[in-house]
């Protein structure tokens, strides 16, 4: 069966902003820990900047208080980088989608929407935090079951796929960068005690640190967390592992419903694999890792644009696909 | 929790439906005695245990989205269409009258519409004054000539019927257009089998779940000749409109496409779906869009909704329509007046469901008899859906009243007026206990080839207490329907 091009990108946006909410849920849990001063104060800014929001943040508040960054990236409808705004877009789609989506899904994104449309910043006094954004993760992951378990598996399923595994490879570039952007390590750190939890906080966030460990068993160093997070063939939400997975899930697309469509797609998805696995982490790390997940960022936009060029319709009508009858 | 059975209680035992034919108890001449054992089921519950129940479907509804939206100045609230649990029953024998009244009407009005878009006839006979139809403004001068298959114009209609003092029930209104509310018949349906199946049990109720197949059914017949599997798809306007709950359910019954006017574009007089390859024929259009609306070329320029050249691929007879366009002619409500005569011209038989008594003020005698009245009559515009504009003439103050002739007299071919009827009532769960509700009632037939009849259909209740409105947008809610099994 054809699958409208609306539809397409709704599936795929879908995904991708269900996927951004467990992230940021993700981020929001482990900031307390990530970003403590020396005096053990928790640096609520280095989350503003690290969303480079500081101009719409500082539009609105005067200071980043706990209270502030909170109620900002949890509950603001006016940021869009909220995790309402997020669940309020994924449920939008998710509402366009509802005559092609399994009727648990919608149920499950109305009800989890509505849940957190209810919630205010005071039901997220700061030591509550933790609990909430677990909450979230739990019902993102939740969307994640039930869509595996009852999603039907035609084109659209390919659609979400994408969506999921590219919005998740940018998701892990961004939090390797927090690390980088927001803590520059300072000389004297690196090695420290605070700068292997830092790492170690990182690694988890991601729930990666186990497998870590067992990679590693011994030591834990920038280099390999960074290379962990980058390259690791196993690990679920390491950048190799998701771009990886868009380049199957395309190709399988492409050849099941013969797509003639997509064929820039995939070559800058295989672009960036060839780039991803041609260069050591040592060499990123003393180039630069910034500037290296900034391009891999850009990369992953233009595969977004490529796909949209392709699939969504953005462009005039594509050709005539037969005469009828 | 199940019911007990036989024993008596207080759940029903006060209640008193006053002078209003009740669909539960009938009336002294005509009891209903069809209902006994779900009466007796019924009374045999805790008020308590029958508002928990009711609380569980709500929730349920607003839960699984089943909603419209209510658009407030500042932004849109998604609401559920209050749903009470005590059904309305109805017999079948009743419903084998109905179900023959409402197929004899669409027939009628099919007639009509071919009618008067070809020779003309009613109106060169006189039947019906020329310049109500043709001066209509639903009348499309666009379908003069055109024909159409089986000559099938109205091919989803819902009929307003309601039940007066005596019980016998008469057609309040024609919804000809695209007639909304069928997807709650069938959602209510599930929703009283998952919280309420110890009442149903063993009652033997007519299903209501076919009506997506039935449709697709008719769909598929009226698609373009020559083409082996047909494409349906249904054309809604958008996750903005009101009724989009139902746009979905729809589509997915039918197991087809719920397109928008943007993911549909003609090329060479054909229809084609925007899809992830390329363009892909569309040959049959379930569209819950107004005419107006449908095409921007044709008719409302500014219509973003529509589908550009989509009424020449539709003369061409290359993609099917459902509704024809033209109908709201037939629907009017001043045409309403004319139908029990066009019933008599083009079959030959008397109407099986009576009109309510209407007079149409745009003739001297009824606008004169209308202002004379004017504090014993509802006064409806003709044009407005909705329950929109409608003045109670017993209800109203004097100011309403007032406002209300000047309107008639300023124009008085854009009203008519109709007794009071005293719309049956329903056993309903109130605040205060189990009260008697005004419910009206709206059977959905599809015609394709020939006509099919949902069982029952959609009942709207008016929850505020000694309303008679009974329209969603005024603060009414639905009850299930059962039309019960058993030789007519």
């Amino acid at each position: 069966m054809n699958l409208l091009a609306r539809y397409a990108e709704s599936i795929f946006w879908m995904a991708r902003y269900m996927e951004r909410a467990e992230n940021l849920a993700r981020i929001l849990d482990v900031h307390e820990s990530f970003s403590r001063d020396t005096r053990g104060a928790t640096n609520w800014f280095s989350i503003v900047q690290l969303n480079a929001d500081e101009k719409d943040f500082f539009s609105r508040h005067d200071r980043p208080t706990a209270e502030a960054v909170i109620h900002y990236y949890m509950f603001d409808a006016q940021n869009s980088n909220s995790l309402l705004s997020m669940l309020r877009i994924a449920r939008e789609n998710a509402r366009a989608l509802r005559p092609w989506i399994s009727t648990e899904m919608w149920t499950q994104i109305n009800v989890f929407h509505n849940k957190l449309l209810e919630m205010s910043v005071k039901d997220v006094a700061t030591q509550n935090l933790s609990k909430v954004c677990t909450w979230i993760k739990e019902e993102c992951q939740t969307h994640t079951g039930i869509t595996e378990g009852t999603f039907y598996r035609d084109q659209g399923w390919y659609f979400y796929q994408m969506g999921k595994y590219i919005e998740r490879a940018d998701q892990t570039t961004r939090l390797l960068d927090i690390k980088y952007h927001t803590l520059l390590p300072s000389p004297a750190d690196v090695g420290s005690t605070l700068d292997a939890s830092q790492w170690t906080t990182v690694l988890r966030s991601t729930a990666g640190y186990h497998a870590f460990r067992r990679v590693y068993p011994r030591g834990m160093s920038p280099t390999t967390v960074a290379g962990f997070m980058l390259y690791n063939e196993g690990f679920p939400r390491s950048v190799v592992m998701c771009v990886r997975q868009i380049d199957g899930v395309l190709t399988r697309m492409r050849s099941r419903y013969e797509m003639r469509g997509g064929s820039n797609a995939m070559e800058r998805v295989d672009e960036l694999l060839a780039a991803l696995l041609s260069r050591p982490i040592e060499a990123v790390l003393r180039d630069g890792l910034h500037q290296y997940l900034d391009w891999v960022q850009l990369q992953l936009s233009g595969i977004t644009t490529e796909i949209a060029q392709a699939f969504f319709g953005v462009d005039a009508p594509l050709a005539v696909q037969s005469q009828s009858q | 929790m199940s019911v007990p059975e036989g024993k008596p209680s207080d759940l029903l035992s006060s209640y008193d439906p006053g002078l209003y034919f009740d669909e539960l108890f009938g009336s002294m001449d005509l009891p209903a005695e069809h209902t006994a054992l779900i009466r007796q089921r019924l009374s045999g519950l805790d008020f308590d245990e029958l508002r928990r129940r009711a609380q569980d479907v709500e929730r349920e509804l607003y839960n699984l989205g089943i909603t419209f939206i209510v658009y407030s100045e500042k932004d849109a609230v998604d609401r559920i269409l209050p749903f009470d649990i005590i059904p309305r029953v109805i017999s079948s024998k009743e419903w084998a009258h109905l179900e023959a009244g409402v197929t004899q009407r669409v027939a009628a009005l099919n007639l009509f519409l071919h009618d008067i878009y070809h020779d003309q006839k009613i109106l060169k006979d006189g039947i019906i004054p020329r310049d109500l139809v043709e001066g209509n403004h639903n009348f499309r001068p666009q379908m003069i000539g055109l024909d159409v298959p089986f000559n099938t114009y109205i091919h989803i209609m819902g009929t307003d019927l309601v039940r007066d003092r005596q019980g016998v029930f008469r057609v309040l209104e024609d919804n000809g257009r695209v007639p909304s509310g069928v997807s709650y018949v069938v959602e209510n349906r599930h929703m009283m089998q998952r919280v309420f199946p110890d009442l149903l049990q063993d009652i033997g109720i007519r299903p209501v779940d076919n009506y997506g197949h039935k449709l697709l059914d008719a769909m598929m017949e009226i698609a373009p000749q020559g083409v082996d599997d047909p494409q349906v798809a249904l054309l809604s306007p958008g996750t903005y409109n009101s009724a989009y709950f139902e746009h979905i359910f729809l589509a997915r019954e039918m197991g087809v496409p719920l397109v928008e006017g943007r993911d549909l574009v003609v090329e060479n007089d054909r229809v084609y779906m925007k899809t992830t390859n390329g363009l892909a024929p569309l040959h049959s259009i379930y569209r819950r869009l107004d005419d107006a609306f449908l095409d921007p070329r044709a008719f409302n320029p500014d219509s973003l909704l529509g589908v550009p050249g989509i009424l020449e691929a539709y003369r061409k007879g290359n993609v099917a329509l459902a509704n024809a366009i033209g109908t709201g002619v037939a629907d009017d409500k001043a045409v309403y007046c004319y139908v029990p005569r066009m019933i008599k011209y083009y079959l030959d038989q008397d109407p099986i469901i009576p009109n309510v008594d209407t007079r149409i003020c745009r003739e001297p005698d009824a606008l004169q008899y209308t202002l004379d009245h004017l504090s014993e009559l509802v006064v409806k515009p003709v044009g407005e859906a909705g329950g929109y504009g409608i003045t109670i003439g017993p209800r109203a103050s004097k100011a309403e009243l007032e406002d209300c002739r000047a309107k008639l007299l300023a124009d008085p071919s854009n009203y008519i007026s109709q007794p009071v009827v005293d719309l049956s009532v329903c056993p309903t769960v109130t605040e205060d206990g189990i009260e008697p509700r005004h419910v009206d009632l709206r059977p959905f037939a599809i015609t394709g080839k020939s006509t099919w009849v949902l069982p029952g259909g959609l009942s709207r209740v008016a929850l505020k207490k000694g309303t008679l409105i009974v329209n969603s947008s005024q603060g009414g809610g639905s009850k299930d329907t059962w039309v019960l099994e058993g030789a007519a």
